[in-house]
This record gives structure tokens, C-alpha cells and sequence, in this order.
């Protein structure tokens, strides 16, 4: 065949501003962190503070991973997302609940054996649910936004009901395994073993997710769905099939989510997945909708940002988010990472 | 003519409260590249799309290889052997180049000697392999869209307007490669304004007017034959 005439191209010198441009979102997490060490100025309760902030950022991305994923493939908004969290807290805690013998004594080895059965038994469920929410209740109404929002919070409600009808209507007390109670004391500072766990679950999660995203074919998949949905089935691939998988696969996630957060607060109601979803909506929406590195950085800055302004200035807790998504917006309107979607 | 690879029958596609194609009747032959042609929103663009699925046809029939895919899912059209590059061309522009010519293989790993092949004409691709798709130029993003359809072995190519607004030296190479292509067996049908490139490369034409074909035959018959030409499409190829 004859080349195309061959014009040499070189590419463009970007300046060091243009190159902060670029990673400046991945920078916000150590700029927070800075900042709150120089706002808090005790160390010590900086470490508690930062640590206490990624453990939960790690579990509202756990929670969202799943949300924004559904989002940008198949420009679905699911307000029932939260309905998973609570199922998979439920169960969770249940199996929990059940293996009090292994949970009641001081072995690590049992310990963590009854977190890994709980964990999952609550993705098991909730995937399978997942699988039944899109089946019944998201798939009549692809591409009604309106309608997504009004059955997806009606489902959100009929789980909360079955929840009460199946666990009964009050909150549930649990206490954590016993290795995973209490602290450990680095650098005069006290920091809770379930949290540091909590980050360690996170990260591996995170980085899991990217491996799949970046280096397998469905991951690929994913990506360009989330992008142009119509030309990856042009190119020969069921994009249903892989946005039913992605779906099972972010409600069996936010499950996951349930329980680390149920074992997190020490109490679980089914109206706590409802309530996360404030924060998992800030997360996606700030992150970039579609986004799930974006969703990682905007979990770890409104995890980060809830501890850090609690401790500073308790009153301003509650809108310290919504003043994190409206400074974000503000900055990059389409979020931190947006995603390049086709029109 | 003979065994067609694809052919349509009396095919009307809505879009909205639209009504595109009003009855379309197309016969591809098996081995040859067909012009598709006519003036703007005659639904050119609509055929290739309902052929595709990515528009339903509410009523007709098209087979393809002897095959009824009138209610056959896009991507299930695309794995019996369809290749499709859209007017927008269809990048994604958050991926790699190397990723968009893997997203071409849907049976498997691109074939080295197919992507020697394919790099040796757009040289282009190769040097930004690595580099995001979004960041190419408007030429090198149709260079992508039409290598990425080629990635793998289609029987019937389906291209809307690959040379709208490139360079003449890129419009020479598309045209270089579409020859190839068809030299290898495989067929085309092609949308294309360009009058010298049709000319060029086609061996049958169909002109539309107000969704329907109105004229088919040899792509010289219709190149020779200026009043056939200004009849059809309002005006001659001499005119561009």
C-alpha cells in the first residue's frame, strides 16, 4: 500500500504549568493533607485525623466505583445504589452475627475469616440483587432519566421496607471482631486497627480495579463504552452484556461497602445506604461521572475534608462537602477527570 | 447480478417523527466496491446506519450473506462480518491509538502482519501509537477509524465519507487502501461526495433522492453520462 506522506510529526513541548494543569487533581490529596497538618498543628491528632479521612474516602469509593461505572456506560442515574449498601450491611452483619464464636475470640486467623465470609455472603446477595434491579426495574427505562430517578428511588424504598420486614425495624448494635478492636499508638498518635484496614481493603481495591481497567480487554471495553457506547457494538461486542456485568459487579461493591462501613460506624439501619448516597453522589459528581480514578481522588478528598473540618470547626462539618463539590464545580464543571463522552 | 453480499429490499426507517428511507432497494455485489450517492439528507447516511442497526428499519428485509439481519443486534452484524466507519469516525479519544486498533479486534490480538500492513500506510498511526487518540488530527483520526475497521478480516466494509476534508495526498492514500481491500475479496459500500474519488474507485453506484434509490448501474455509465448525472444528483461531476 502507499504511505501517507510521512510529515514528520513532533510533539508539543507542554510547560510545566500546562503539566500541573493535568495532575493537579491527583494533587489535591497531598495539598489537603499539607493543609490540614498546618490547621491542626498537633501531629498527632493530624496523623489520627488524615487516617481516620482515608478510611473512610477508601469506603465512600468503594461505595461510588460501582455508581459512576453504571453512570458512564449506560447513562443510567441509579438512586437505588444505596439500597446495596444497606442490603450487604444486613447480611454482612448477620454472618457476622452467626460466627460470634470466631468474632468473640482473640484470633486474627478466625477474625478475619468471619469478615471474609461476611463480605462475601454480602457481595453474593447483593450482586444477585443487582442482577434483579437491572433486569426489573433499571431496564424499561434506558435513556428516561426522569423515570430512572423515580423507579430507582422506589426501589430504593421497597428494599428499605423488605429490610424492615426481614430484620426487623430497629438499628442493629455490632462490635468489631476483637483483634480489629482498639488502637495502635504510632508516633504518639492513636490510630483505630479497622481503619487502617479499611485503607488497606481500599487500595487494593482501587488498584485492582485499575489493573482490570488498563490492562485487560474488558476493561478496555468498559472504557470506550463509557465513552461511545454505540461504536463498541459496531466493533462486535454486546455492550448489554458487559453493562449487566458491570452493574452486578458495582452492586456486589457497594455491598462491600455496607459492611466495612456497618463494621465502620458499629451500627446499621436500613436507611443507611439512603444516607451515604449524599456522599457517593458528591464523590462521582466531583470526581467526573464515569470516572473511577476521578471517583477515588474525590472520595479521598471528602473523606479527608469531613475529619479534618469536624475537628476544626464541628459546625461547618456538614456543608464542608457540599462546599468541596460547589469549589470543584466551580474550578472544572464537568469534574475532576472528566471522561470524554461522544455526542 | 449475482448473489449479492448484501442486498435491500423495500426498507423504510423512522427517525423520530421522520421518515428517512421511504423504501429503499440496494443490491452490493459480492467483490466490488458500490458508491452510494446523492445530495445531502437523501439518507445516505441513514441507509449505512439501518444496514448497521444502528437504526431500525421498521419495515423491508436486508440480508447480508444470504442472511436475515433485519432484527439482528448491531454488535451480532458486526461479528457475522460487517466493518463500519461512521461520518464522526467513532474515535475514542480518551484511548491510545494502540487501544483503538485492539478495540478493531473483537476475535482476538491484532494480527502483526496485519498491523505491519496497516502501518506501513498510515505511517501516522505509528509514531502516536502510544498516544491518546483525542490528540490526533482531524485526518489522523480518519486514518484511525478506517485502519481500526481493517483490523480484522470483514467481508463487507460499510464507510461514510472517509475523505470529507482531508488533504489531497490523505485522500490519495484512503484511496490506495480501499483498493487494497477490495483486492483482498472483501466489498464496499461507500458514501462519498467526492466526485473524482467515487469515479475512481467505484465499480457500481446507487443514487438516492428523498430515501429511495433512484438509479443503479456502472459506476462508468454514471461517470460517463453527464445528463444522467445532473437528472440524478441536480448537477455533473464536471462541476467538481
Amino acid at each position: 500500500m502507499t504511505a501517507a506522506p510521512d510529515h514528520k510529526p513532533t510533539f508539543a513541548q507542554i510547560s510545566l504549568i500546562e503539566q500541573l494543569d493535568k495532575a493537579l487533581p491527583i494533587l489535591l490529596v497531598p495539598i489537603l493533607v499539607v493543609l490540614g497538618f498546618l490547621a491542626i498543628g498537633a501531629p498527632s491528632s493530624w496523623l489520627t485525623l488524615t487516617v481516620s479521612g482515608l478510611a473512610m474516602g477508601m469506603m465512600i469509593f468503594i461505595m461510588a466505583s460501582g455508581l459512576t461505572l453504571v453512570f458512564g456506560l449506560m447513562d443510567v442515574i441509579n438512586f437505588g445504589h444505596g439500597a446495596f449498601v444497606s442490603v450487604g450491611a444486613f447480611v454482612g452483619i448477620s454472618v457476622l452475627i452467626a460466627l460470634g464464636e470466631w468474632t468473640g475470640t482473640a484470633s486474627l486467623l478466625l477474625n478475619i475469616s468471619a469478615v471474609f465470609l461476611a463480605v462475601v455472603a454480602a457481595m453474593a446477595v447483593t450482586g444477585v440483587m443487582g442482577w434483579g434491579f437491572e433486569r426489573v426495574i433499571v431496564k424499561p427505562v434506558y435513556g428516561a432519566h426522569l423515570k430512572q430517578i423515580l423507579v430507582t428511588v422506589g426501589g430504593l424504598i421497597v428494599v428499605e421496607q423488605l429490610i424492615h420486614v426481614v430484620w426487623g425495624p430497629d438499628e442493629i448494635f455490632i462490635s468489631r471482631p476483637e483483634t480489629l478492636k482498639g488502637a495502635i499508638t504510632f508516633a504518639g498518635a492513636a490510630v483505630e486497627k479497622y481503619r487502617l484496614l479499611a485503607v488497606g481493603v481500599g487500595l487494593v481495591l482501587f488498584l485492582a480495579m485499575r489493573m482490570v481497567l488498563r490492562r485487560t480487554k474488558i476493561g478496555l471495553i468498559v472504557r470506550a463504552g463509557v465513552e461511545n457506547g454505540p461504536m463498541v457494538e459496531a466493533l462486535g461486542y454486546r455492550l448489554r452484556m458487559v453493562f449487566i456485568g458491570v452493574f452486578v459487579a458495582g452492586s456486589a461493591l457497594a455491598g462491600l461497602g455496607g459492611v466495612m462501613w456497618g463494621l465502620y460506624q458499629e451500627v446499621i439501619t436500613a436507611g443507611m445506604g439512603e444516607k451515604m448516597m449524599v456522599l457517593v453522589f458528591i464523590v462521582a459528581i466531583i470526581g467526573g461521572l464515569g470516572s473511577v480514578e476521578g471517583a477515588f481522588i474525590g472520595a479521598l478528598l471528602v473523606g479527608l475534608m469531613q475529619n479534618y473540618v469536624a475537628f476544626l470547626e464541628p459546625k461547618l462539618a456538614l456543608v464542608s462537602n457540599i462546599a468541596l463539590m460547589t469549589a470543584i464545580l466551580m474550578w472544572r464543571p464537568q469534574g475532576m477527570l472528566p471522561v470524554v463522552k461522544a455526542k | 447480478m449475482s448473489d449479492p453480499i448484501l442486498s435491500l429490499n423495500a426498507v423504510h426507517t423512522d427517525i423520530a417523527q421522520y421518515h428517512i428511507l421511504q423504501g429503499v432497494d440496494l443490491a452490493v455485489p459480492r467483490g466490488q466496491v458500490t458508491m452510494l450517492l446523492g445530495r445531502n439528507g437523501v439518507g445516505k447516511t441513514t441507509t449505512l446506519k439501518t444496514i448497521m442497526g444502528q437504526w431500525t428499519a421498521k419495515s423491508g428485509e436486508i440480508l447480508f450473506d444470504g442472511q436475515d439481519i433485519t432484527r439482528m443486534p448491531v454488535s451480532a452484524r458486526a461479528r457475522a462480518g460487517i466493518g463500519f466507519v461512521p461520518e464522526d469516525m467513532g474515535i475514542f479519544h480518551d484511548l491510545t491509538v494502540e487501544e483503538n486498533m485492539m478495540l478493531g479486534c473483537a476475535s482476538g490480538p491484532l494480527d502483526p502482519n496485519r498491523k505491519a500492513w496497516l502501518l506501513g500506510a498510515f505511517p501516522a498511526l505509528g509514531t502516536f501509537w502510544h498516544s491518546e487518540a483525542g490528540n490526533l488530527s482531524g485526518g489522523q483520526k480518519q486514518m484511525l477509524s478506517i485502519a481500526r475497521a481493517m483490523a480484522e478480516d470483514r467481508e463487507l466494509y460499510l464507510i461514510d465519507e472517509p475523505t470529507k476534508g482531508l488533504a489531497p495526498a490523505i485522500v490519495s492514500t484512503m484511496a490506495q487502501a480501499l483498493r487494497e481491500l477490495k483486492a483482498q475479496g472483501a466489498s464496499i459500500l461507500l458514501v462519498e461526495q467526492n466526485f473524482s474519488v467515487a469515479k475512481a474507485l467505484g465499480d457500481t453506484a446507487a443514487v438516492m433522492d428523498d430515501g429511495r434509490v433512484i438509479w443503479s448501474g456502472a459506476m462508468a455509465e454514471l461517470a460517463e453520462n453527464n445528463d444522467l448525472q445532473e437528472r440524478l444528483m441536480g448537477l455533473s461531476m464536471e462541476a467538481h
